[in-house]
């Protein structure tokens, strides 16, 4: 498949823009990446950074409340946004004919966001809800996104909850929600990227109609959220009130992508050999031969792969009986590691999960929106939206050498260990 | 915050310029949906394939009707479908992966009560090989002894955590209210159902229900639709049976009766979850219900939503949507919320329901669902995998890719007042039956209390 073709250019107020067309199309997508994720939220407000990007739906100086939904869908298009460690994403995919409406929309909440009390107080209710919907009311939630970084951390930014503890959010403040967005929504902090059928002139002129005349502020300064690696195996266990079956997670530091991404793909490529199909050695080891645990899955990166900066996880997670001791998991995990990292995987074995991961890229890249949003995620955090393209050809050169490496590398380093225990006489 | 000087909440909020206009539409883009090469096998498989060359992988889905009546059948069924893809006269299980991988394959094997579907992808030039493991699997599974063993203990615990999970018990409990004991309602058979069933029982439902007669096999990628076919008939004319896959009787009508309370206990959210009947696809009005349904609660900017979510706060979401079951169709309404809003947020509820009877939707409301349904269907349609699914659903259902060719047109022909009288008669509060899944000594006394609830 030919790469994409990429056009870039930085408006005078700062903000980025990537241009990608496609002639095959009938849709266009436009996302808006804000350099900030929840990483950066302020002590004491745990959840903020999601909370806010609640706010940015809820009207702007030319859109009361309930337009920018209406508008969307209206125009016969769908709408989201998420907020991961070192991002928080806008965007909508449309039919090709609103692509100008698309550009209206975003760039009025970035230049004039209507945030007001009244509204706050809602988006603080509807996000308790999400969190009880996705963690608090069903077994195995926030596993491990949000129950392994504080065992394998120490700083704030890296350790906290980013969905938010229920007291920190209700002390949100309409004065916070200001400060952060003068803070962070800078457009010299965010970069827009237009996906689909769009010519690149026109889509450029539109760029600059309605996103030139957001007043310049400067880009906040970005934090380093680096902390040591850690020694040795931290432990810890939480009780899940509704899990039926202990849980085990595995966490451990990654390569930084930015300067080594070739490690960080070794990483990655390790985790499919480790968890990916039935042939692959935890599947074989623990849920067949030793019949040890009822799943298990191996991967880099807490929200996917290549979705943060440094640092970020490789975590292994499995769910077992609860009449398996959990030690006997980690230590099965050990063995296969501790093969890994003398003999590496055989050619044919890599280059079987090259293959399954080549395609996996070919089906992200079918959709508009996931290749809109992949480009536009490696060019804010890495500056290279290439990496997108370059990926099956990096992958296929990694060589069984490198997972070998990756391998000794998680068994020399520390790691935290987090055991999930359902509640006493459930 | 780590600014010390910001502006307020209000100076953001304002620009010297003012509000400014929403831009119009401009010109709208058609591409043509690919055409559709069409052939029943001698051994009756039914094979559609179609090129779109947009990546170099090929999708495919193939649908075996799976309905059987005996008590055990959902607990045999399941675990044929978990040790499908462990074994054959010539492969063991790592095999079959290994060749999948070679080329970039996978295959995936779901059953409910209605089908058996086995999904899948691969790069496009693997397809052959695709094919060959899927006709192995069809042909020659053997359900090895150690392999059922050890998918049934799995299975076991599978089940337990899904049965802890809220939509299951919600879900379960819905079937069974609406649909009785029909063998429709059996999703997910029990531990105890999964763990008396033995391998002899896997293999011979196997060899009864696994047949081609009756199933439909679609592929869609960049392929060349005649040749994929040819491909297919290579690899599958050794699978054959004297008789077709086993359809599912058409389940009883929904009949509107009052909502159950089901008791969970510590549940800190509640399931609201409301059906009445609906419209099959092929029904002249099912446009127009599609539009009505929009309007109440089928996509974010639906009334439901705007009130019980972004006016009340009640929930992180509510949708309503249209089910196809064998021979009809059903409306489902659905939200979780939090335990003390509960009963009013189905109060709310019976009122969007209400108001969409009494007050219909305008022409603005319609517009913009009308638009939604063409552009979103468009976005659907727009890469392998969502055309492949949409192509095997329709499929199930008798119909091919022309009904999807003139939905546009049948949305766009659908008036005001044609909506206004499907919401009268499908929305209608005193259709629907359902359930309320919370723990009930949290919130029985309130939702008991607005009447039409019976429970603990």
């Amino acid at each position: 498949m030919p790469a994409p073709e990429l056009h870039r250019t930085t408006l005078p107020n700062g903000l980025r823009v990537l241009l990608v067309p496609d002639p095959a199309t009938p849709v266009v997508g436009v996302a808006v990446h804000v350099d900030v994720g929840f990483r950066s939220e302020p002590e004491g407000r745990t959840g903020f950074a999601h909370l806010f990007e609640h706010l940015m739906f809820q009207g702007s100086e030319s859109l009361e409340k309930l337009a920018h939904f209406r508008h969307v869908q209206g125009s016969g298009g769908v709408f989201n946004g998420s907020t991961h460690q070192d991002y928080t994403d806008y965007f909508q995919v449309l039919p090709a004919a609103a692509l100008e409406r698309a550009l209206f929309l975003e760039a009025d909440r970035l230049r004039a966001p209507k945030l007001t009390q009244e509204n706050l107080r809602n988006q603080v209710d509807v996000v308790k809800e999400e969190i009880r919907l996705n963690v608090l009311n069903r077994p195995y939630g926030g596993f491990p996104w949000i129950l392994l970084p504080p065992v394998l951390y120490d700083t704030f930014p890296n350790a906290h909850n980013g969905y938010g503890d229920f007291s920190e959010l209700e002390q949100a403040s309409l004065d916070d929600a200001a400060a952060f967005f003068d803070t962070y929504y800078a457009p010299a902090n965010a970069q827009v990227t237009v996906a689909g059928y769009l010519d690149v002139d026109e889509a450029l002129r539109l760029v600059e109609r309605h996103f030139g005349d957001i007043p310049a502020r400067p880009a906040p300064e970005r934090p380093s959220f680096a902390e040591p690696l850690p020694t040795g195996e931290r432990r810890q266990t939480v009780v899940d009130a509704h899990a039926p079956l202990p849980a085990i997670a595995l966490g451990y530091r990654l390569p930084d992508p930015g300067t080594d991404l070739d490690g960080y793909l070794g990483h990655a490529l390790l985790g499919s050999v480790l968890g990916d199909g039935e042939a692959a050695r935890l599947q074989r080891r623990l849920v067949h031969t030793d019949g040890l645990v009822t799943d298990v899955s191996a991967s880099a990166g807490l929200m996917g792969p290549l979705d943060a900066r440094d640092p970020d996880t490789f975590t292994i997670t499995a769910v077992h009986p609860a009449s398996v001791d959990p030690d006997r998991v980690v230590a099965a995990v050990d063995e296969e590691l501790d093969k890994l990292a003398a003999e590496g995987p055989s050619e044919d074995e890599l280059a079987r999960q090259v293959a399954r991961w080549s395609a996996g890229l070919h089906q992200e890249n079918d959709r508009v929106m996931y290749r809109m949003l992949g480009l536009g995620a490696r060019e804010l955090l890495y500056g290279r939206a290439e990496i997108s393209a370059e990926l099956p050809d990096r992958l296929a050169a990694v060589t069984p050498e490198q997972v070998r490496e990756a391998a000794a590398a998680l068994r020399s380093g520390g790691r935290g260990v987090l055991l999930v225990e359902p509640k006493e006489g459930e | 915050m780590t600014v010390t000087s910001h502006r307020s909440a209000e100076q953001i909020g304002r620009t010297a310029l003012g509000p400014r206009p929403l831009p119009p539409l401009g010109p709208t883009r058609a591409v043509p949906l690919p055409d559709v090469v069409e052939s029943v096998l001698p051994n009756g498989l039914r094979v559609l394939a179609a090129r779109r060359a947009s990546v170099p992988m090929v999708e495919l889905r193939l649908r075996v009707p799976f309905a059987g009546d005996v008590p055990e059948h959902p607990a045999v069924a399941e675990l044929l479908a978990s040790t499908l893809l462990t074994g054959t006269a010539t492969r063991d299980r790592v095999g079959i992966d290994d060749e999948l991988a070679a080329v970039g394959g996978d295959l995936g094997v779901n059953v409910d009560p209605e089908r058996l579907q086995i999904s899948g992808s691969g790069l496009a030039e693997g397809l052959p090989d695709l094919l060959a493991v899927l006709a192995d699997v069809l042909t020659s599974a053997t359900h090895p002894d150690h392999e059922v063993a050890r998918e049934r203990d799995r299975l076991v615990e599978r089940i337990t955590v899904a049965r802890a999970q809220p939509r299951t018990i919600a879900r379960e409990a819905l079937q069974r209210k609406r649909f009785g004991d029909h063998p429709i309602v059996r999703e997910m058979p029990t531990g105890e159902e999964v763990a008396a069933v033995d391998v002899e029982q896997v293999r011979a439902l196997h060899a009864a229900a696994l047949v081609p007669g009756g199933s439909t096999l679609v592929l869609v990628g960049d392929i060349d639709a005649d040749t994929a076919i040819a491909q297919v008939e290579k690899a599958m004319s050794g699978w054959t049976a004297d008789h077709p896959a086993r359809e599912l009787d058409p389940p009883p009508a929904v009949r509107p009766s009052d909502l159950q309370l089901v008791h969970r206990a510590g549940s800190v959210q509640s399931q609201l979850r409301l059906s009445a009947p609906a419209l099959r696809r092929h029904d002249e009005r099912y446009a127009a219900l599609q539009l009505a349904n929009l309007v109440f609660g089928g996509y974010f900017s639906s009334r439901w939503m705007e009130n019980i979510r972004e006016d009340k706060g009640y929930t992180y979401g509510a949708h309503s949507g249209i089910e196809f079951v064998p021979g009809g169709a059903v409306l489902g309404v659905e939200t979780d919320v939090a335990s003390d809003v509960t009963a009013a947020a189905l109060l709310e509820t019976r009122y969007e329901l209400g108001r969409l009877t009494a007050v219909p939707p305008t022409a603005a409301e319609v517009d913009a669902a009308r638009a939604y349904a063409v552009g979103s269907l468009l976005i659907s349609l727009d890469n392998q995998g969502g055309l492949a699914s949409t192509l095997s659903a329709l499929a199930a259902d008798g119909l091919g890719i022309e009904w999807l060719r003139e939905h546009p047109g049948r949305l766009e022909s659908v008036t005001v007042e044609q909506v206004a009288e499907v919401a009268l008669e499908f929305f209608a509060p005193t259709a629907f039956t359902g359930v309320v899944v919370g723990d009930a000594d949290v919130i029985g006394t309130r939702v008991r209390a607005l009447g039409g609830v019976v429970g603990p």
